[in-house]
């Protein structure tokens, strides 16, 4: 699965890149983003969701976040 | 004298409502427009610049703190050609002194990703009813808030209102990823053994974040309405309105102010130039709680603080 590191990104600039990021993949691709914890992992998920998108999971990995999603319809 | 003095420069009329305010040069005074919840449509604002370039002496104007916008430096002789060109009933002017003033209110759910109901909307039709009621008294504020990010400060109003939805879980629909644990800034959602969230409604403050975010929908709006504190005001003794209210619905918002005005006209009768909050303390919150439980009984909340005497550390005051 696509894996888009976001950690040390800030907030609006993760969530125009991990919408940059989607443009380049079909609807019903499966991505990972890498999220710091704090406003980051608060926000970009709700805000991907949306956009359309399918939130599918969040996991916590060493101190930052994992979000699964899959790329909704245009 | 007559009523009707043809020798008057200016239409009294005009006048009636308030927000004429004097400046402190001779003749200049600022003309408040009427902008409820601080939005315009651009063609307004352009009839607006070209009325402001006009008769605005200096070519400024002053965005003022509770959104209006503000001709500053206007002649008093020019009043009548101001209103007349700002356009009746298009473009109005706003008030001051003893009345309800024009809501403030915060962009709301139509574009803000954290509204949870129409701000705008309720401003509107409260500034339509209940615009300029004397309250003979004092001035009468009223602001509406999204959410409880509540960048209005709507607990610092006569009456504030404030978006709110009560959540509640769907267990069957959740998939138990934990995004609403990780959203909610309350720590009021945790995780329970069998992957199933919990709230703790305690903690809950009613933002709608675990809402918003779920994947499934699991989460959803028991209520909705608005969160309703009384009795505050800033200047230089500060009150922070208490909780009278909560998931109050957004067409009920009028009936409420006006029974919260009706409530103040009368107990506040006889005590001068005094707010909301002040009569609130002088006669306890369980006067106005029942005048209010009659009509919202469904709404009103069983028992409250009285709003709540900021200390400015200036000015003590005598008693």
């Amino acid at each position: 699965m696509k894996n888009i590191d976001l950690r040390g990104v800030s907030c609006p600039t993760n969530f125009v890149k991990a919408k940059l990021a989607l443009e380049l993949l079909d609807a019903g691709d499966k991505v990972e983003f890498l999220l710091d914890d704090g406003e980051s992992v608060k926000n970009v998920p709700r805000s991907l969701k949306g956009e359309g998108h399918k939130l599918l999971a969040l996991t916590e990995v060493d101190g930052y976040y994992v979000l699964s999603l899959e790329k909704g319809e245009e | 004298m007559s009523e009707d003095n043809k020798s008057t420069a200016v239409d009294l009329k005009n006048l009636k409502a308030g927000g004429f305010i004097k400046e402190r040069k001779k003749d200049l005074f600022t003309i408040r427009l009427r902008v409820p919840g601080g939005r315009l449509p651009v063609s307004r604002l352009k009839r607006i610049a070209e009325v402001a370039e006009k008769y605005c002496s200096e070519g400024m104007v002053h965005l003022s703190v509770r959104q209006s916008v503000e001709l500053i430096n206007v002649n008093f002789k020019d009043f009548d050609a101001v209103v007349a060109e700002l356009g009746e009933g298009d473009q109005r002017v706003a008030s001051c002194g003893a009345r309800v003033r024009v809501p403030t209110a915060c962009g709301g759910c139509e574009y803000n990703p954290n509204g949870l109901v129409d701000t705008q909307k309720t401003a509107l039709e409260v500034d339509r009813q209940l615009f300029g009621t004397s309250t003979g008294h004092h001035k009468f504020k009223v602001g509406f808030a999204g959410c409880p990010f509540d960048c209005p400060k709507s607990a610092t109003n006569d009456v504030g209102f404030q978006g709110a939805i009560l959540p509640e879980l769907a267990n069957d629909a959740c998939i138990g990823c934990g995004l609403c644990v990780k959203s909610c800034s309350d720590g009021a959602i945790t995780m329970g053994d069998v992957k199933l969230p919990r709230l703790d409604a305690c903690l809950c403050t009613w933002c709608g974040d675990c809402v918003k975010v779920c994947p499934t929908e699991a989460w959803r709006a028991a209520k909705r309405g608005y969160t309703v504190r009384i009795g505050g005001k800033w200047g230089r003794h500060p009150l922070v309105g208490t909780l009278f209210a909560s998931f109050l619905p957004e067409e009920q918002v009028v009936d409420f102010i006006a029974t919260v005005l009706d409530w103040y006209k009368e107990k506040a009768e006889g005590k001068g130039r005094t707010r909301l909050g002040e009569i609130i303390i002088q006669e306890g919150p369980n006067s106005l709680l029942s005048a209010l439980r009659s009509k919202f009984p469904q709404y009103v909340v069983d028992a409250t603080i009285p709003p709540q005497r900021i200390e400015t550390q200036v000015g003590k005051r005598p008693g």
